[in-house]
C-alpha cells in the first residue's frame, strides 16, 4: 500500500488527486444545476423535487458524504499545492511575468477557488442547513430560496451569487481542460474535443446557475 | 628529445588491430585501483570519462562549464561523418581515410587517420544506442547527406543540432556514471596547471570559479580534452569561453605544441557589424550550394545591391574556378573574399563583406523552394542582422572557426609528458592543415569512446607509478605558483580592460597571422605581440577579488595564455615556408594565386618545445610518411 | 540609442541583493543585448566598479548557458529565442530594462544574474539516459524507427536546459524540462527497457530538488526558446501514471 501513499505524495500524484476530484465536482455541479432549474417551474415543482430528495435520505446522505470528501480532498490538496508552489519561488520578480505568458484564469486558481469556497460555506449555511430543519410535509423550500431574507430576490444576495459563479466559471475555464492535461490526454488530437466539452462545463453550467439569481433577483 | 610517434607495425589497415592486441591490459579487478583525471567534458572528454568509468576506473572530470551538458561541442550544426556506406554510393573506410588525408593537404599522420575512419562506424552505432535522434528516412533507416570535400553522402545529422544531440548523448552516459559514483564531476572548475611527479603527469591544479579556491587533484594519469584555441583571434565562431589555458599550461610543463599556425577560416559567417562585436556566427556552408557570391566591379560602390546591374557585378568564384564555382573548399573561398575586400570591393558599412545572392535560385525554383531548404538559416540571418535575405542579398565574411593545431600526441594520444593524454580539438589531431566538414565531431568521439579507453590501459599497466596523493610537495609548489601569478595579475590595477587588450590581440592576429600571411607581417606580429603582453602585465585592470566568482579574472587568466600562444603561432607560420590547407603564405603561391605546398621541405609536423618564458621555443620535426596516399596538388579549376 | 539597465546586484549566494540602475549611451541597434551588457561592464570596470556577472557562452542560442529575465520576460520579449540572440533593435530608445536572475529556489543565485542550475543535472542523473556501455551495441540501422516518432522525439530532445521554463513558471515547476527528456526516450525503442523506472525516478528527484507542482499555466511553452510543447508535460503525466499503476 505504500505505493499509493508515495504516488499521492508526488507532485504529479497530488495533481491527479486535484484533477479527479475537480472533475467529479464538476459532474456534481451539472446534476445540481438540473435540480435548481426547477425553480423556474414554480414553487410546486421545486418543492416536490426537494421532497422527493428528502424521501431518499440514505442515498442523499451517502452522496453528501462523498461530496464532502471530494471537496475536502480538493481543497486540502489545493492549499498544499499552492503553498508548496509559493515556497518553490520564495523571491518573486520585480516585474512579474504577466499576460504575455499566462491567462488570468490560469494564474488565479487559488483565489477563484478560495472565493468559491467562502461562497460555498455561506451557501450551505443558508440553504442546506435551513432545509435540514424543515421536516414537515408542506415545508416551502421555494419560499426560502426565493423570498426569504437570504433568498434570491435580495439583489445583494443575488449579486454575491453571480460574482461567485463568475469566479467558478473562471476556475473551470482553466480547471476543466487542465485536468485532462494532468491525466495525460493533452495531445493535439484530443485538444479540440476537450476544449469543446469544456465550454459546457465552464461556460454553460455557470451561466445556468447565474440565470437563477439574475431572473429572481433582478428581472422578476 | 626525439619524437616517437609509436606508429604500430603492419599495413595501415592492420595497425590498430595489431596494436590493440599488442598493448598491455589492466585486469578488470585492478581498474578500480586507478584514478584518472579528465579535464574537459565536451564530446571528447565526456566520452572518455564515461567510457573509462564503465570500464571500472575512478574518474574525476572537470569543466569550467556549469554542467557537462554544456561545451563548445554543442554548437556544431552540420553533422558527423562515418564510413557506413548506407547510401551504397561507394564509400568505405579507405575512402574516408583517403579523403581526410587529402583534405588535410597531406599534413596529417596516415596511421591515425586510418584508425579514425575505422572506428567512425562504431560511433554512429553507439550514439543510436544512446537514443540520439539522428535524421531518418520514411523507411525508418538513417539518413545521410553530403558535405564539403567529399563525393559521397556520409554525413549523419540531427537537424541543425548535431553537436548538441551528440553531446547530450555523451552527457547521458556521463550522468549515468555520475549516478553510480564512478565519475565525480567538478563543475565550474578551471584547470590552471598540470602537476608532474617523477616527470610523469600525476594531477592538476584547479580554481573553483564560484569560491576562488585553489585545489590540487592527484591521479595516475591525466587527460586533457579542452577544445580549440580559435579565440586567440578574439572574434571567432567559438563559444565565448573557449580558450587555450589547459593546453598552454601543459605546454609549459613539457608537452610539445604541434602546428599551432594551422587555423581554419570558415567562409560563410555573418560579418562584423560594430566594434562592440563579441562573437561571429557561422551560417551553414550548405548555403553555397545555391547562393552566388559576388562583389561590385567598381571599388567602393555603395549603391543598393538591387541597383547594381549584372554586368557591374563580379561573380569572382565562378570567374576564377569555372568547374567548382561557388563550391570551392573553405580555405579558397575565404581567401578570395578577403582578397576582394582588400582590393576595395567589399560591401556593407564596414566594407568587410561580400554578397551571397539567392536571387537566381529564387527565380528558378521559387521562394518556397528556398525557404523549405534554407528557411531556418534565413531566419537566423534576419534575427541577427535585421535584414531580410529574401529581399536583399546576404552579406558574408570569413571567420576563424577551428584550430587544427594543438598539443602533439603519439599514436596512443599521449603527449610528450608521460601520462598526459590529449583528445579532441585540443590535440594536433588527424586533420593536417585543413579539416573537412563533419570530421571534428567524429574525431572527438573516436578519441573519447574508442581510442583512449584502450591506450590508457597500456600506460597504466606498465606501472612504475609512485604511490602519491595531492599533499605531495609538487602540488604544494604548483598551488603556490598559481596563487602568486593570480595575485600578481589582480595587483596591476591598470587602465585597460581585459576585453580592450584581447581585441587588440585579435586585430594583430587577424591582420598578420590570419587568412593570408607573409614574412614581413609575421615578423611584425612577433614584434607587436610581446609588446601587447607587456602592456597586459603592466596595465590591465581586473575588478573584484580572488576569492569570489569573478568572470573578469577568468578572462584575464585566459588572455595571458593567448598572449603567449599568439607569438608561437606567428613563429610557426613564419617557419612554415609553404602554403598548405588553412595556412597560406603569400610568398608561396602559384601564378594563379593558389597555395603552393612544399613537400620536400615541409612534409613534417612542427612540434614546439617550451624553453622558458624569455627563450625561443625549440622546433622538433616529426616527418610524415605517406605510404598509402600519393601526394598530389589540389585543383578546383 | 540610450538605454537604462536596472540590474539585480548580489555579490554572493548568501548576501542580500538590490537593484541598481545604470545608464548606457551610444547603444547601436545592431548590438546584441549581451554586447550592450559588455559595453556597460567595460564602462563599469573603467570607473573602478564591479561589472555585472551573467552567464553566457555560445551566444548563438544553442548552449543553454544564458538566461536573463528582462522586463518580466524570460529571455526577453521575443518568441523562440534565447537572451543571447536578442538584439537591441528589439528595444526602444530611452527604454529601461529591468534585468533579473532566474528566480526559483531550486536555482539559487551565485552572483548577480548567475544562478546554479545543477538541480537539472541531478534530475538527469536519476534516470535521463539509456543504460548502454560503450561498444557491443547493435548496428545503427538494425532497428528502423518510424520517422514521425524520431521527429517528435527530436522536438523534445531540442531542449537546451536553459531553465527558462522554471524561471517563468509561477510555481517554479520543471515539468517541461523533465517532460521533454522523458518523451524523447519514451518515443524511441532504445528507451523502452527502462521506461517505467526512468519516469518514476526522474519525477522523484524533481520533487526532491524542490521544483513546484505544475498547474498547467503553459507559461513555459510560451517562453521556451526551443518552443518545446506542453504536450510533453501531458506525456510525462501519462508515463508517470502508467509507471505507477
Ligand atoms: C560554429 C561551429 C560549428 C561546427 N560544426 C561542426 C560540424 O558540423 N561538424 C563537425 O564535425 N565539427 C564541427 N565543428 C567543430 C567541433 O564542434 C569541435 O571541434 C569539437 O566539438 C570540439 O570538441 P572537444 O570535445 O574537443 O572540445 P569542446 O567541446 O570545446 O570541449 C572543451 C571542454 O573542455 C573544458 N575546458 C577547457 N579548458 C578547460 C580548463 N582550463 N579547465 C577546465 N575545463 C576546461 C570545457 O569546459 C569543455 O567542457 C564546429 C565548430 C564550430 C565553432
Ligand atoms: C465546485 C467547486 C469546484 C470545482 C468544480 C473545481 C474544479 C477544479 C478542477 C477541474 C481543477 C483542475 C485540476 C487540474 O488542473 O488538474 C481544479 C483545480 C484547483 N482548484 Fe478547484 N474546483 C472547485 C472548488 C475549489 C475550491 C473551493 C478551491 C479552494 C481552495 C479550489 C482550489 C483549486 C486549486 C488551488 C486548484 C489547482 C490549481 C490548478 O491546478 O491550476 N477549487 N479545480
Ligand atoms: S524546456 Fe525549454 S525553457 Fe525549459 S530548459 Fe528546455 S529549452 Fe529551456
Ligand atoms: S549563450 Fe548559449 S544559448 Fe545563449
Amino acid at each position: 500500500m505504500t505505493w499509493i501513499f508515495t504516488f499521492f505524495q508526488s507532485s504529479i500524484g497530488k495533481k491527479i488527486l486535484m484533477a479527479t476530484t475537480g472533475i467529479l465536482l464538476s459532474l456534481f455541479l451539472a446534476t445540481h444545476l438540473l435540480g435548481n432549474l426547477m425553480l423556474f417551474g414554480g414553487a410546486e415543482m421545486f418543492n416536490n423535487y426537494v421532497h422527493s430528495l428528502a424521501n431518499m435520505k440514505p442515498v442523499v446522505r451517502f452522496a453528501e458524504v462523498i461530496l464532502t470528501l471530494l471537496f475536502l480532498a480538493h481543497i486540502i490538496s489545493g492549499i498544499r499545492v499552492t503553498l508548496e508552489n509559493k515556497r518553490a519561488k520564495s523571491i518573486s520578480y520585480k516585474i512579474s511575468p504577466g499576460p504575455e505568458t499566462t491567462k488570468l484564469h490560469s494564474r488565479s486558481m487559488a483565489i477563484s477557488g478560495s472565493i468559491v469556497f467562502i461562497f460555498l460555506v455561506f451557501h450551505l449555511q443558508t440553504f442546506w442547513y435551513s432545509f435540514q430543519n424543515m421536516h414537515s410535509a408542506d415545508a416551502d423550500f421555494y419560499d426560502v430560496v426565493i423570498n426569504s431574507k437570504v433568498g434570491y430576490n435580495n439583489p445583494l444576495i443575488a449579486g454575491f451569487y453571480i460574482l461567485a459563479l463568475l469566479l467558478l466559471a473562471l476556475h473551470l475555464r482553466h480547471g476543466f481542460q487542465s485536468a485532462f492535461q494532468t491525466f495525460g490526454v493533452g495531445d493535439s488530437r484530443y485538444k479540440s474535443l476537450i476544449e469543446t466539452v469544456a465550454v459546457f462545463f465552464w461556460l454553460v453550467i455557470p451561466l445556468g446557475f447565474i440565470s437563477i439569481p439574475v431572473y429572481f433577483g433582478f428581472i422578476k | 628529445m626525439t619524437l616517437n610517434s609509436k606508429i604500430p607495425e603492419g599495413s595501415v589497415s592492420q595497425k590498430w588491430t595489431n596494436h590493440k592486441f599488442g598493448i598491455k591490459l589492466v585486469n578488470p579487478a585492478n581498474k578500480r585501483k586507478y584514478d584518472v583525471i579528465v579535464v574537459g567534458t565536451g564530446l571528447a572528454g565526456g566520452a572518455a570519462a564515461a567510457t573509462m568509468a564503465e570500464l571500472g576506473y575512478n574518474v574525476k572530470a572537470f569543466s569550467y562549464h556549469e554542467s557537462p551538458r554544456r561545451a563548445h561541442s554543442i554548437a556544431a550544426q552540420g553533422g558527423i561523418n562515418a564510413a557506413k556506406n548506407y547510401p551504397n554510393d561507394g564509400d568505405s573506410i579507405y575512402r574516408l581515410f583517403y579523403d581526410t588525408v587529402k583534405g588535410g593537404d597531406y599534413r596529417a599522420r596516415e596511421s591515425n587517420v586510418y584508425r579514425l575512419a575505422e572506428v567512425s562506424n562504431h560511433i554512429i552505432d553507439q550514439c543510436v544506442a544512446q537514443g540520439v535522434p539522428f535524421a531518418r528516412e520514411y523507411g525508418g533507416l538513417l539518413d545521410n547527406r553530403s558535405f564539403g570535400g567529399a563525393q559521397v553522402s556520409r554525413t549523419f545529422y540531427a537537424r541543425g543540432q548535431t553537436g548538441q544531440q551528440l553531446l547530450l548523448g555523451v552527457y547521458s552516459s556521463l550522468v549515468r556514471q555520475m549516478n553510480t559514483g564512478k565519475v565525480e564531476f567538478f563543475p565550474r572548475h578551471d584547470m590552471l596547471d598540470v602537476v608532474k611527479v617523477d616527470g610523469k603527469a600525476r594531477g592538476i591544479i584547479t580554481r573553483n570559479l564560484v569560491t576562488g579556491e585553489i585545489t590540487s587533484h592527484s591521479a595516475h594519469a591525466v587527460i586533457l580534452a579542452t577544445g580549440g584555441y580559435g579565440n586567440v583571434f578574439y572574434l571567432s565562431t567559438n563559444a565565448m569561453a573557449s580558450n587555450v589555458t589547459a593546453s598552454w599550461r601543459a605546454h609549459k610543463q613539457g608537452a610539445y605544441f604541434a602546428n599551432p599556425c594551422f587555423t581554419q577560416i570558415h567562409p560563410t559567417c555573418i560579418p562584423v557589424s560594430s566594434d562592440q562585436q563579441s562573437k561571429l556566427t557561422l551560417m551553414s556552408e550548405s548555403l553555397r550550394n545555391d547562393g552566388r557570391v559576388w562583389v561590385p566591379k567598381k571599388q567602393g560602390d555603395d549603391r543598393n545591391p538591387k541597383d547594381i546591374s549584372e554586368d557591374e557585378r563580379d561573380y569572382y568564384l565562378e570567374r576564377l574556378y569555372p568547374s567548382f564555382g561557388n563550391l570551392v573548399p573553405r580555405d579558397v573561398a575565404s581567401r578570395r573574399a578577403k582578397e576582394m575586400c582588400d582590393k576595395g570591393h567589399g560591401v556593407g558599412p564596414t566594407k568587410l563583406a561580400v554578397y551571397l545572392d539567392f536571387e537566381d535560385v529564387m527565380q528558378r525554383n521559387g521562394k518556397d523552394w528556398v525557404s523549405e531548404k534554407y528557411g531556418n538559416l534565413f531566419d537566423m540571418y534576419k534575427q541577427i542582422t535585421g535584414e531580410n535575405p529574401y529581399e536583399t542579398p546576404m552579406k558574408i565574411y570569413p571567420a576563424v572557426h577551428y584550430t587544427m593545431g594543438g598539443l602533439w600526441v603519439d599514436y596512443n594520444l599521449m603527449s610528450t609528458v608521460p601520462g598526459l593524454h590529449i583528445l579532441g580539438e585540443a590535440n594536433f589531431s588527424d586533420h593536417g592543415a585543413n579539416r573537412l566538414g563533419a570530421s571534428a565531431l567524429m574525431q572527438g568521439l573516436a578519441d573519447g569512446y574508442f581510442i583512449i579507453p584502450y591506450t590508457i590501459g597500456d600506460y597504466l599497466a606498465r606501472g612504475g607509478l609512485q604511490d602519491i596523493n595531492s599533499s605531495h610537495e609538487a602540488f604544494k609548489t604548483a598551488e603556490k605558483n598559481i596563487q602568486t601569478n593570480l595575485e600578481k595579475m589582480m595587483a596591476i590595477k591598470g587602465t585597460k580592460t581585459v576585453d580592450d587588450i584581447h581585441k587588440e590581440l585579435g586585430k594583430i592576429m587577424w591582420e598578420y597571422v590570419g587568412m593570408a600571411r607573409n614574412k614581413e607581417g609575421l615578423n611584425k606580429a612577433l614584434d607587436l605581440i610581446p609588446q601587447l603582453r607587456e602592456e597586459f602585465w603592466s596595465n590591465v585592470s581586473i575588478p573584484g577579488g580572488l576569492n569570489e566568482f569573478n568572470p573578469e579574472l577568468e578572462k584575464a587568466s585566459r588572455l595571458a595564455d593567448f598572449l603567449e600562444l599568439g607569438e608561437l603561432m606567428a613563429r610557426d607560420a613564419l617557419n612554415r615556408e609553404e602554403s598548405c590547407g588553412g595556412h597560406f603564405r603569400e610568398e608561396y603561391q602559384t601564378s594563379e594565386n593558389e597555395a603552393k605546398r612544399n613537400d620536400n621541405d615541409f612534409a613534417y609536423v612542427a612540434a614546439w618545445e617550451f624553453k622558458g618564458a624569455n627563450n625561443k621555443p625549440e622546433l622538433h620535426k616529426e616527418d610524415l610518411i605517406f605510404d598509402e596516399v600519393g601526394l598530389t596538388t589540389r585543383s578546383y579549376k | 540609442m540610450k538605454i537604462t539597465v536596472q540590474a539585480w546586484r548580489q555579490s554572493s549566494p548568501t548576501s542580500a541583493g538590490e537593484f541598481v540602475s545604470y545608464p548606457v549611451d551610444n547603444v547601436s541597434e545592431d548590438m546584441s543585448f549581451f554586447e550592450m551588457m559588455d559595453k556597460l561592464n567595460n564602462n563599469l570596470i573603467r570607473q573602478g566598479k564591479d561589472p555585472i556577472s551573467f552567464d553566457h557562452d555560445c551566444r548563438e542560442g544553442i548552449c543553454g548557458t544564458c538566461g536573463i529575465m528582462i522586463n518580466g520576460r524570460a529571455h526577453g520579449p521575443l518568441k523562440g529565442v534565447t537572451s543571447c540572440q536578442l538584439h537591441m533593435r528589439s528595444f526602444k530608445d530611452g527604454e529601461t530594462l529591468v534585468v533579473e536572475p532566474w528566480r526559483a529556489n531550486s536555482f539559487p543565485v551565485i552572483r548577480d544574474l548567475v544562478v546554479d542550475r545543477s538541480s537539472f543535472d541531478r534530475v538527469m542523473e536519476s534516470g535521463g539516459y539509456v543504460s548502454v556501455n560503450t561498444g557491443g551495441v547493435p548496428d545503427a540501422n538494425a532497428t528502423p524507427i518510424l520517422k514521425n516518432d524520431v521527429d517528435l522525439a527530436f522536438d523534445a530532445a531540442a531542449c537546451i536546459g536553459c531553465g527558462a521554463c522554471v524561471a517563468t513558471c509561477k510555481n517554479s515547476s520543471a515539468m517541461l524540462f523533465v517532460g521533454a527528456k522523458v518523451t524523447q526516450y519514451a518515443l524511441l525503442p532504445q528507451g523502452q527497457v527502462e521506461r517505467k523506472n526512468r519516469v518514476s525516478n526522474m519525477v522523484a528527484q524533481m520533487d526532491i530538488e524542490g521544483f513546484g507542482n505544475c498547474t498547467n499555466t503553459s507559461a513555459c511553452e510560451v517562453e521556451c526558446p526551443k518552443e518545446i510543447s506542453v504536450e510533453n508535460i501531458a506525456r510525462l503525466n501519462r508515463e508517470f501514471l502508467k509507471a505507477s499503476f
